[in-house]
């Protein structure tokens, strides 16, 4: 295992004394996608630096949306270690995302905010913002499960 | 790119030109490996840039949902008479399990119904077959996004 992912099994250690940096970049795709954290006190604002591999329509030019759905969903993960320790990377159960305008090709930027974090489900809301915070271009909620898949009570254990 | 199985007189340059013109498409690998009236099937090849967790080695999230929404795109382009253009409006995924490391996952979708401005598609994620998938998929995309305009149209 290469030395980067030493941090990924460290995760109990997490919550606000996480390295979010060190574990962004220790994430193969959000390094492919340009992804950078900037810290404000407690807030997370993710980056998603423009590149030219991320735009799904040349025409127009405007970025893929499974190029935002990502970015997205990566700020979700990260937002909800950064919210509480974990043991395992948070997996995605679901995830709806509305696309309200087309994403230029400019830097974005997203913040993730933790509508609710449930002993095995946390449902997360994110949205994603070009020149104004106030006119997102995506929003995204989802459900994450964020207890180890060992620990999830079976129905069926138990009641011989 | 492989030689993609293309059933469909009308369409399939365009559904091609959707394929081979898109820049997050060609970085990834996307290949389109069959193409039906209203059905796209894309594959995309296991790479470590796709990784999202690198104690698995499972892909990223975000990776299925591009390549979802590609073959999503696609089958929507591969639904219509006239060459329109799309923009995605709205995505559900639901993931059912990971995806297995250093294993090709191919996208699968179709468009089920044509309105005057919006397609509805829905599509799956699998290695070997839709009866096993990693992910489902249920989308929006609006037609004629550009308002009706030729590209370039406002700038003559």
């Amino acid at each position: 295992m290469s030395g980067d992912s030493k941090i990924f099994s460290d995760l109990r250690l997490a919550g606000e004394a996480t390295d979010i940096e060190a574990l962004l970049a220790g994430i193969p795709y959000a390094r492919h996608l340009g992804m950078e954290v900037e810290r404000q006190g407690r807030e997370l604002t993710f980056i998603m630096r423009f590149a030219p591999h991320l735009i799904g329509n040349p025409r127009l030019p405007a970025l893929h949306g499974g190029v935002i759905g990502s970015f997205l969903e990566t700020a979700a993960i990260l937002g909800l270690i950064w919210d509480a320790p974990l043991q395992q990377l948070p997996k995605p159960v679901d995830i709806g995302i509305d696309f309200l305008r087309s994403g230029k090709p400019v830097d974005t930027f997203a913040r993730a905010i933790i509508s609710k974090r449930g002993r095995r489900v946390a449902n997360v809301r994110a949205e994603a913002w070009q020149e104004e915070q106030g006119r997102p271009i995506a929003s995204l909620h989802g459900h994450f499960l964020i207890m180890p898949d060992a620990q999830i009570p079976s129905p069926l254990v138990g009641e011989g | 790119m492989d030689e993609a199985d293309i059933q469909i007189p009308l369409t399939p340059e365009l559904a091609k030109r959707v394929m081979t013109t898109s820049p997050l498409g060609q970085d990834l690998g996307f290949k389109l490996l069959k193409l039906e009236r209203a059905r796209a099937v894309v594959g995309l090849d296991y790479q470590d840039k796709l990784v999202g967790n690198p104690l698995t080695r499972v892909v990223h999230g975000g990776v299925i949902t591009a390549l979802l929404d590609h073959a999503a795109a696609v089958a929507a382009v591969a639904a219509l008479d006239a060459p329109t253009s799309i923009a995605t409006l709205d995505m559900r995924i639901d993931y059912m399990r990971a995806a297995e490391p250093g294993r090709r996952i191919i996208g699968d979708a179709t468009c089920f119904k044509l309105t005057r401005s919006i397609a509805f598609i829905r599509g799956t994620a699998y290695h070997d077959s839709a009866q096993n998938p990693i992910a489902t998929v249920v989308c929006t995309y609006m037609l004629a996004s550009d308002g009706g305009r030729k590209p370039g149209a406002n700038l003559t």
